[in-house]
């Protein structure tokens, strides 16, 4: 944060007792060697970190000139020639595999949307409306649990769960049932993809919730009773309006991924169901880049794809500003 | 029996220190309980729930440990195993491919939570101090970067290009510095007394000895949800050994996992290196994902006493 102007003109003697660390280097404004000659063991100590940030996460970026390159490994990033937007025509001209993991992304999407998001808000309010704490976090605490698990893990254990010589398919052929067929089969994949996450996260997920619930004044609620709204009106009165920030933040960077949908998880599952259904364009990237040697194209597509993210975070952010509310980051 | 909880509950509820019922909502005064069948139908709900978390468990630890008859009666998975039959624990545990996996994972995970740990903290206390040397941009650095990824291939060829393709260290540099985490231990610092730090500076301590004496002890409780965090990706991590490492020798627990479990390779002698009858494959291949979990189950009750204060740390401070 930076100091606001009272900060600045209050006197210091005043202001020094309660200000949190630092607050001693705040007042003068020395010329900036000075200060980096008094800081120098502060930068010292930022300087690993900051070299492992800017290395792995900003120099890369600058690697995605060779979108607009014919890489050749052979010839580095440096010495391949310039292709212009070449690369790009796959996307604009409608390659047949591009349309498709781009279907499959935006189907996945639309899923994770419409399910996976409300989940833990349901769940929240579930847990929120039971009197017994002591249920309330045993449940929480086994709810958590998956996701501190591996997607290998997830993966696995779905398969051992409904595979074919699964847990249920075993329990339906014992008992005289035809088994069901879910895992490798192309028509649920999606379906089975969506499960998991909620399998995987739902817990998870409410934490934030529960803790935007318990900052509520509980007087609310008696003033509401007063007033003889029942249960269900002191939910969509009192109780929702004090999610709506968290949701509409959460929904905001859940917009910014949307074109991310589970690289891990489909890429293992990717073997059993084959590529029509399962390719998205994170896999798509992958399979082309990396294992296939397409280096240019596939770049092209994950710059496309990160600059529609980053698109879509700062268009979102900008319509919860429109209305009034503060989204990731104030206006 | 819901019937007479309901009953009794208001008796109880109305006798509390207001100082008690801040916490989530409780029952209001004023409002009628409601029915018996809404709360049965939740009661249901959350049991389905965690018995859908738990149930897995069960019966992969069940098959790991379940005699070699019961398995092929079952012809897969079994609920409660009819004995105890650790076979396949010490199969997969004598020298393998698993042993070596479990141990590259082990040492994965240990160096790189310690690197993360150390490097986090110096990165958060050194951005801890408003109006230091470039704190700010370096702060917008570390936030920016939480927002965007520089995409797959020009990570890899970044990762190649350092030389780090087939060494264990592309498993762990590339992911050594979470922003979320700086963040968090960055406003936990921040929270720290500035007295505390300024006196110790006139008794003449230079900013290591701060650092290392004041501000590290101080935030033991942070540093080990920190830690457990780092130290769960590690465990985790799966994406960045299947693309760095070509060298299956190298391969970490969760890429055997995958071969072995998920694609469902049949475990030989040689890849176990044992030379007796090895037990059921299911046995096998479940004491593989058991070996995987356990570290987790071992550490899940430390982190999640306080995972909720860390979570909530970051989402106000972040």
């Amino acid at each position: 944060m930076p100091p606001s102007t009272a900060e600045r003109l209050a006197p210091p003697v005043a202001a020094a007792p309660s200000k949190p660390v630092g607050a001693a280097h705040r007042r003068p404004r020395l010329p900036w060697w000075r200060r980096l000659s008094r800081d120098r063991m502060l930068v010292l100590f930022a300087l690993p970190g900051m070299l492992a940030v800017l290395l792995f996460q900003y120099v890369p970026l600058l690697g995605n000139v060779i979108a607009f390159k014919a890489y050749q490994p052979f010839l580095g990033i440096g010495e391949s020639p310039w292709v212009g937007l070449e690369n790009f025509r796959i996307i604009f001209n409608g390659d047949p595999a591009f349309l498709a993991a781009l279907r499959n992304t935006l189907i996945l999407t639309g899923l994770q949307a419409l399910l996976v998001f409300p989940a833990p808000i349901v769940l929240a309010l579930l847990l929120n409306s039971l009197f017994s704490d002591r249920i309330k976090r045993l449940v929480q605490n086994v709810l958590y649990l998956p996701h501190f698990l591996s997607w290998v893990i997830v993966v696995a254990v779905f398969q051992q769960m409904l595979g074919g010589s699964g847990l249920l398919n075993n329990f339906l052929r014992s008992h005289d049932m035809a088994a069901l067929e879910i895992i490798g089969n192309p028509d649920v994949f999606h379906l089975l993809l969506t499960a998991q996450i909620i399998w995987k996260d739902t817990g998870w997920a409410t934490i934030i919730f529960l803790a935007a619930l318990s900052t509520v004044d509980p007087q609310l609620y008696e003033a509401a009773a007063v007033d003889g709204a029942g249960r269900l009106r002191q939910m969509w009165h009192i109780t929702l309006p004090a999610l709506k920030g968290v949701i509409i933040l959460l929904f905001i960077l859940r917009l910014g991924d949307s074109l991310s949908v589970g690289f891990e998880q489909i890429i293992l599952q990717q073997a059993a169901v084959g590529r029509g259904v399962s390719e998205v364009l994170d896999t798509y990237v992958y399979n082309n880049g990396i294992v296939g040697g397409q280096w240019g194209v596939s770049a092209a597509v994950g710059l496309v794809k990160g600059v529609v993210g980053v698109i879509l975070v700062l268009g979102a952010n900008k319509v919860a500003h429109i209305f009034g509310e503060q989204g990731v980051y104030k206006s | 029996m819901s019937a007479t909880r309901t009953v009794e509950r208001p008796s109880n509820r109305t006798v509390m220190p207001p100082s008690r019922q801040r916490r989530g909502r409780r029952l209001v005064l004023g409002t009628p309980l409601p029915p018996w069948y809404v709360q049965l139908a939740k009661a249901l709900v959350l049991g389905v729930f965690c018995a859908v978390v738990i149930a897995p468990f069960v019966a992969i630890i069940s098959t790991s440990i379940a005699p070699r008859d019961q398995i092929s009666r079952a012809g897969g998975l079994v609920l409660w195993p009819d004995a105890v039959n650790l076979d396949a624990y010490r199969s997969i545990l004598s020298g393998g491919v698993v042993t070596q996996a479990a141990l590259i994972s082990v040492g994965v995970t240990v160096v790189g939570t310690a690197l993360s740990l150390f490097t986090s903290c110096l990165l958060a206390y050194g951005l801890s101090r408003p109006g230091s040397f470039a704190s700010r941009p370096m702060l917008l650095i570390i936030l920016f970067s939480m927002l965007f990824s520089a995409g797959i291939i020009p990570t890899y060829l970044l990762v190649r290009g350092v030389g780090l393709i087939d060494t264990l260290w592309a498993l762990i540099l590339p992911t050594m510095i979470s922003g979320f985490n700086v963040v968090v231990l960055r406003s936990f610092f921040m929270n720290i007394p500035a007295e505390l730090l300024e006196s110790a500076r006139i008794d003449g301590a230079g900013e290591w000895r701060i650092f290392s004496g004041i501000v590290i002890p101080l935030s033991k409780a942070v540093l080990a949800v920190i830690g457990l965090f780092y130290a769960v990706s590690y465990w985790n991590a799966y994406f960045n050994a299947l693309i760095y490492l070509n060298d299956s020798g190298l391969w970490p627990l969760q890429l055997v996992l995958r071969t072995y479990v998920i694609n469902e390779t049949a475990l030989s002698n040689t890849d176990l290196s044992v030379a007796e009858n090895l037990p059921a494959q299911p046995s096998l291949q479940m004491a593989i994902l058991v070996v995987s979990l356990v570290p987790i189950l071992i550490v899940y009750p430390f982190l999640q006493r306080h995972f909720a204060k860390g979570m909530m740390i970051g989402a106000v401070k972040g």
